[in-house]
C-alpha cells in the first residue's frame, strides 16, 4: 500500500477532505437505526482488510496534516500534553507499544531497530530519525509519551490502575470532543465521565470499568463513540470554545452538507506491561454529511438516529440547536426503506432506483 | 458497534494469547520450595511485565488440566526467562505436587500472559514490604523493578527457619541495608508497631503471606492511623475442597457434578464450556456468573462480589466459591 | 449548628462528611471561618484528640478564634489568609509520618486547597476527612485563560482575569482545587443571563 498524504488544514480555510478510500473505510458508528449508550466493547485483534480496525494504530491519508495541527496546538498551549510524575514508566511503555506496532504493521513507513537498550527509530512520512537509549529520557527531544504521540494520530489518555479504579494521570489531548486534560488530569474513571448524562444511571460506567480493569497484555479492546462538529475542526477544546463555539451558528441549509461533520472516535485500550497502566487512544475520524449520504444505508440511518436521539444526549453532544436543520438535510436521503443490521455500508443491497 | 461483522478476519482466541514455553531450569531451594525457569519455545523474549504480576500455569496432569496462578519472580528487565517458585502443598489439590514431582527440565508447558493484581503504587515516596514465607515471590520482582528505576524500598521478611528461608541469601547479599529477616524458630518477630511508627508521608505498605499475617498487618496499620489506601495486600486464594454438588448450565443445557477436589470453574471447563477467567483466585471478577435459580447455601469465598451481591443469591464466582443444596442453575 | 445541604450532583463534585475521631499520633486540623465550629464539635466528642492536635486556622471575618484557641491544642496557629498559611501547611506535611490524621473544615476553597497540599505531600485523598461549614462560595477556574477566581457566589460570573462571562459547572478538579467555568455566550455573543446567587 502506498499511502498519499493529504495537504490539508483543520482550521482557518478548512481544506480537510476525505478521498473515496477514506469514505469507504469510515468507521460509521451506528449498527442499527437508533442509538443509546452501551458497553460496546470488543477485542481489538484485527478487522476487515483495509478497514480502520485492521491495524493496532491506523495510519491514514490525514496523518501528516494531523501531526502538523497537533504541533500547532501544542505551540499555542503546552498544557495539552501533561504527565503526573509517577507516569514516567508508562510513557516508555507507550513509546514501545507504538514503535513496535507501527514498524510491524507499516514497514514501508516506519522502522525500529533495537540492540539491547540502543534503539533507532525512523518515521519516513514525518522525516524523523532518532537514535536513543530506551528508558533514558535525556536521549530524546521530548519525554517519551510526548515524543511518540507527536507522531501518532489520535488523543492518548494514559490511565494508572490503582484500588480497582483507573486514574487519568497522563495524556496528549489535542483532538478532543470538548473536554480538558488540564482540568481532568488526576481524576478517576467516574469523575472524568461525571458530566456525561444518562450513562451513570444505566450502570454503563460501572460495567465498563470492570471490563477495562481486566484488560490484559496481548488482548487489547476497542469501541466507538461519536459526536457532531461543525467544520472539520480537530481541536474542539473547552479551552478554545469561546473561539470555535460561534462556528456552530454558521450552518445554513445550503452549506450544511459540506460543513456539518459526524465525528467518530475509535477508542482502543491496551495494557502497558511495565507500569501496569492502561493506554486509551481516542482516534478521531471526521466525515461531512454530504460524504456520508453517498452511502445510502448510512444516509437513511443517520437521519433516524439524529431524529430519535433523546434530548439530553443531543444537548450533551452540542447539536440540539442545529438538530432541525440537520434533519431537514438528512431526511432528503431517507426514503423509509429498511436498513440491514451492522455498521457496514452494504452498497450492493441498495435497490437499483436509489443508486 | 460490531466491527467484526461478516468478512472479518478470524479473531484470535478470545482473551490474551498464550505463551508456549519449555522448562529451562529447575532448582530446589529448600525442603518445600522449588524454582522453575522457562524459555519460550519460539526462542524470542518474553513480554515485559510489572513487579507483582502472576502467570497462570497450565498443567496437563494425565486427563486433568490444572491451572494455577504463580507470581512471576524473575527480573522484569531480563526477558529471556520467566521464573516462578512453587511451594509444595501436601494438603492442596495437587497442582504444586504435580510441579514438584512430574515436571522435568525440557518439558513443554503453556503460560498465560502476565496479569497484575498486586501492582506497586508508583506514586509512593517509599515502598515498605512485609512478606511471610512464600509470600516473598511478588516482592522479588518488585524489588528488581524499583532497583532499575531508582525506587525507595525496604523489606521485612519473616520465615519459619533458616532452612526454609527462600531467597534470603540473595536478598541479604545484594541489599543488606534494605532487608531484615525474621526466623520464627529463633523467636524473631516483626515489631510492627515500631515499624509503622514514623514512616514518612507517602509510604505505601505491601503485605503478602498467610491470611493471618495479612489481617494482622492491615489491622495494626488501621489502629495506628494508617489510611487503608496506603496498605496493599495479595492473598493466595486457592479453591478449597468441599462437598460435591450438582449444577445445571442453562445456555449449554448441561448438568454436571462438581467433585470434592475441583472448583466449579474447573468442572465447567472439564465439560468443554467456554468460561472466562483471569486470576482463578477470586480477585479479578472476570468469571462472575449469573445464578438463574438456586435452592441451598452459597459458600462465597471471593474478594470480588459486594456483600449485597453475595446475599442476593444472583451471582457466583466459580473459581473459588461453592454451593451446598438441592438446585443450582447458572447462566453459562 | 445548621450546615448547608448541597443538592445531589455529578460524580466529580466533592461531597463532605462530618468529622469523626480516628486513631493517629498527630491530628492536623485546618479550617477557615465557620469551619472552627466543626473542630469545636469534634473536640467535644473526642477531647483526647486536642492534646495531639495541630490547629491551623484562618478566621476570615468570623469570631470563632477565641473559642477554638481556648480548646488548648498542642499547637495553634492563626493566619490572615490561606496564602499566608500555606507555607506552614507544606512544612507540617513534609515532616509528617503516615500515622498523621488530617481534618479539614470550612469553605470549599479552603478544603480543596489544603487537600491538594496533602496529596502533593503523598497522602491519598480518600483518607482525608472533610466537613463543609459556612459560605457556599466556590473557587472557580476559567477553562479559557486558566485564571482562578476565589469566592464566586453567582452563576454566571465574570472571570476576574480575562473578563469572559462564565457558566458555573459542578465539574471539579482536585488537582486545581477548583470548579470549572465555561464561557456562557460563545454561541450567542452578548447573550448573558442575569447573575443569580448560587443554589437560589
Amino acid at each position: 500500500m502506498t499511502l498519499q498524504f493529504n495537504n490539508e488544514t483543520f482550521r482557518d480555510d478548512y481544506s480537510f477532505h476525505n478521498s473515496q478510500r477514506a469514505i469507504d473505510r469510515f468507521p460509521f458508528p451506528f449498527h442499527e437505526d437508533s442509538y443509546m449508550y452501551a458497553v460496546n466493547m470488543e477485542q481489538h485483534q484485527g478487522g476487515p482488510a483495509d478497514s480502520v480496525y485492521e491495524k493496532r494504530f491506523d495510519v491514514d491519508e490525514h496523518y501528516v496534516a494531523e501531526m502538523a495541527d497537533r504541533a500547532k496546538v501544542l505551540d499555542d498551549d503546552p498544557l495539552r500534553c501533561q504527565s503526573l510524575p509517577h507516569m514516567a514508566l508508562a510513557g516508555w511503555d507507550l513509546l514501545e507499544l507504538i514503535m513496535v506496532s507501527k514498524s510491524e504493521d507499516y514497514p514501508d513507513l516506519f522502522e525500529l531497530h533495537r540492540e539491547g537498550h540502543k534503539w533507532h527509530w525512523i518515521n519516513k512520512p514525518l522525516g524523523i530519525e532518532d537514535h536513543f537509549t530506551f528508558m533514558d529520557d535525556t536521549t530524546l527531544p521530548y519525554a517519551p509519551m510526548e515524543y511518540i504521540t507527536r507522531q501518532t494520530q489520535g488523543d492518548f489518555c494514559v490511565l494508572d490502575q490503582r484500588k480497582d479504579n483507573l486514574w487519568m494521570d497522563a495524556g496528549m489531548v489535542t483532538t478532543q470532543a470538548d473536554w480538558s486534560l488540564d482540568f481532568d488530569i488526576g481524576m478517576n474513571f467516574f469523575e472524568w465521565h461525571a458530566p456525561v448524562p444518562l450513562a451513570h444511571e444505566k450502570g454503563i460506567f460501572k460495567r465498563a470499568l470492570k471490563f477495562l480493569l481486566n484488560i490484559r497484555q496481548g488482548a487489547p479492546a476497542r469501541r466507538l463513540n461519536w459526536t457532531m462538529t461543525v467544520n472539520p475542526l480537530l481541536d474542539t477544546s473547552p479551552e478554545n470554545y469561546h473561539k470555535w463555539g460561534i462556528q456552530k451558528t454558521t450552518l445554513t441549509p445550503e452549506n450544511i452538507g459540506a460543513k456539518q461533520h459526524l465525528r467518530v472516535e475509535l477508542q482502543t485500550f491496551f495494557r502497558l506491561p511495565r507500569s501496569n497502566a492502561l493506554v486509551f487512544p481516542i482516534r478521531c475520524y471526521l466525515m461531512s454529511f454530504q460524504d456520508i449520504v453517498t452511502k445510502p444505508k448510512w444516509g437513511r440511518r443517520l437521519n433516524r438516529v439524529v431524529r430519535d436521539l433523546p434530548e439530553e444526549l443531543a444537548t450533551y453532544k452540542g447539536f440540539i440547536e442545529n438538530r432541525p436543520m440537520m434533519l431537514e438535510y438528512l431526511s432528503q436521503f431517507d426514503d423509509g426503506l429498511p436498513t440491514s443490521f451492522g455498521v457496514w455500508p452494504d452498497e450492493d443491497i441498495t435497490p437499483l432506483l436509489q443508486r | 458497534m460490531t466491527a467484526n461483522a461478516p468478512n472479518s478476519t478470524a479473531p484470535k482466541t478470545l482473551g490474551a494469547d498464550k505463551l508456549y514455553v519449555r522448562v529451562s531450569a529447575i532448582s530446589s531451594l529448600n525442603a518445600l520450595v522449588t524454582r522453575f525457569e522457562f524459555q519460550r519455545v519460539d526462542g524470542v523474549n518474553f513480554p515485559p511485565f510489572s513487579g507483582g504480576a502472576h502467570t497462570v500455569v497450565e498443567m496437563m496432569d494425565g486427563e486433568k488440566k490444572r491451572l494455577n496462578p504463580y507470581s512471576l519472580m524473575s527480573d522484569p528487565t531480563d526477558l529471556r526467562t520467566y521464573a516462578i517458585s512453587v511451594r509444595r502443598d501436601d494438603q492442596g489439590r495437587g497442582g504444586s505436587l504435580f510441579m514438584h514431582r512430574k515436571v522435568k527440565v525440557g518439558d513443554e508447558m503453556v503460560l498465560s500472559y502476565p496479569m497484575n493484581l498486586f501492582a506497586l503504587d508508583l506514586r509512593a515516596r517509599k515502598h515498605l514490604f512485609v512478606a511471610g514465607g512464600i509470600g516473598i515471590t511478588p516482592f522479588l520482582a518488585q524489588i528488581k523493578q524499583l532497583e532499575a528505576t531508582g525506587g525507595n524500598w525496604e523489606l521485612h521478611y519473616s520465615c519459619r527457619s533458616p532452612d526454609l528461608g527462600s531467597y534470603v541469601d540473595e536478598l541479604t547479599g545484594h541489599y543488606p541495608h534494605s532487608t531484615t529477616i525474621y526466623y520464627d524458630d529463633e523467636k524473631q518477630f516483626i515489631d510492627l508497631d515500631n515499624l509503622l511508627d514514623g514512616q514518612p508521608v507517602g509510604t505505601h505498605l505491601y503485605v503478602c503471606g498467610p491470611k493471618g499475617m495479612i489481617d494482622w498487618v492491615r489491622n495494626t496499620a488501621t489502629a495506628s492511623g494508617w489510611p487503608l489506601a496506603h496498605v496493599h495486600h495479595e492473598e493466595f486464594l486457592a479453591p478449597q475442597p468441599g462437598k460435591p454438588f450438582a449444577v445445571r448450565l442453562n445456555k449449554s443445557g448441561l448438568t454436571l457434578e462438581v467433585g470434592a477436589h475441583e472448583s466449579l470453574l474447573e468442572a465447567i471447563e472439564r465439560l468443554g464450556v467456554d468460561a472466562p477467567y483471569l486470576c482463578r483466585g477470586g480477585a479479578c471478577g472476570q468469571c462472575e456468573t449469573d445464578v438463574l435459580d438456586s435452592d441451598g447455601t452459597f459458600l462465597h469465598r471471593d474478594h470480588w462480589l459486594e456483600d449485597d451481591e453475595k446475599n442476593s443469591g444472583e451471582k457466583i464466582m466459580p473459581c473459588v466459591s461453592r454451593f451446598e443444596g438441592k438446585t443450582l442453575v447458572l447462566n453459562r | 449548628m445548621s450546615t448547608f445541604q448541597f443538592p445531589p450532583s455529578i460524580r466529580s463534585r466533592p461531597v463532605y462528611g462530618i468529622l469523626e475521631p480516628r486513631p493517629g499520633k498527630v491530628h492536623l486540623m485546618i479550617a477557615d471561618a465557620e469551619g472552627a465550629a466543626a473542630f469545636i464539635d469534634l473536640a467535644f466528642r473526642a477531647p483526647e484528640l486536642v492534646a495531639k492536635a495541630h490547629v491551623i486556622y484562618i478566621p476570615k471575618s468570623t469570631d470563632f478564634a477565641a473559642a477554638l484557641h481556648a480548646l488548648n491544642p498542642a499547637q495553634y496557629y492563626e493566619g490572615p489568609s490561606y496564602s499566608a498559611a500555606v507555607s506552614r501547611i507544606k512544612r507540617v506535611l513534609s515532616d509528617a509520618s503516615m500515622d498523621l490524621q488530617i481534618y479539614l473544615a470550612g469553605t470549599e476553597g479552603l478544603i480543596g486547597q489544603a487537600l491538594n497540599e496533602a496529596m502533593q505531600a503523598g497522602y491519598d485523598y480518600t483518607a482525608i476527612q472533610t466537613e463543609h461549614r459556612g459560605s457556599v462560595a466556590r473557587r472557580m477556574q476559567c477553562v479559557h485563560c486558566k485564571g482562578i477566581t476565589e469566592d464566586v457566589t453567582t452563576d454566571p460570573f465574570q472571570c476576574s482575569h480575562c473578563g469572559l462571562n462564565l457558566f458555573v459547572r459542578d465539574h471539579y478538579s482536585r488537582r486545581l482545587a477548583a470548579f470549572q467555568g465555561v464561557c456562557i455566550d460563545a454561541e450567542k455573543p452578548g447573550s448573558v443571563p442575569p447573575f443569580k446567587e448560587l443554589y437560589s
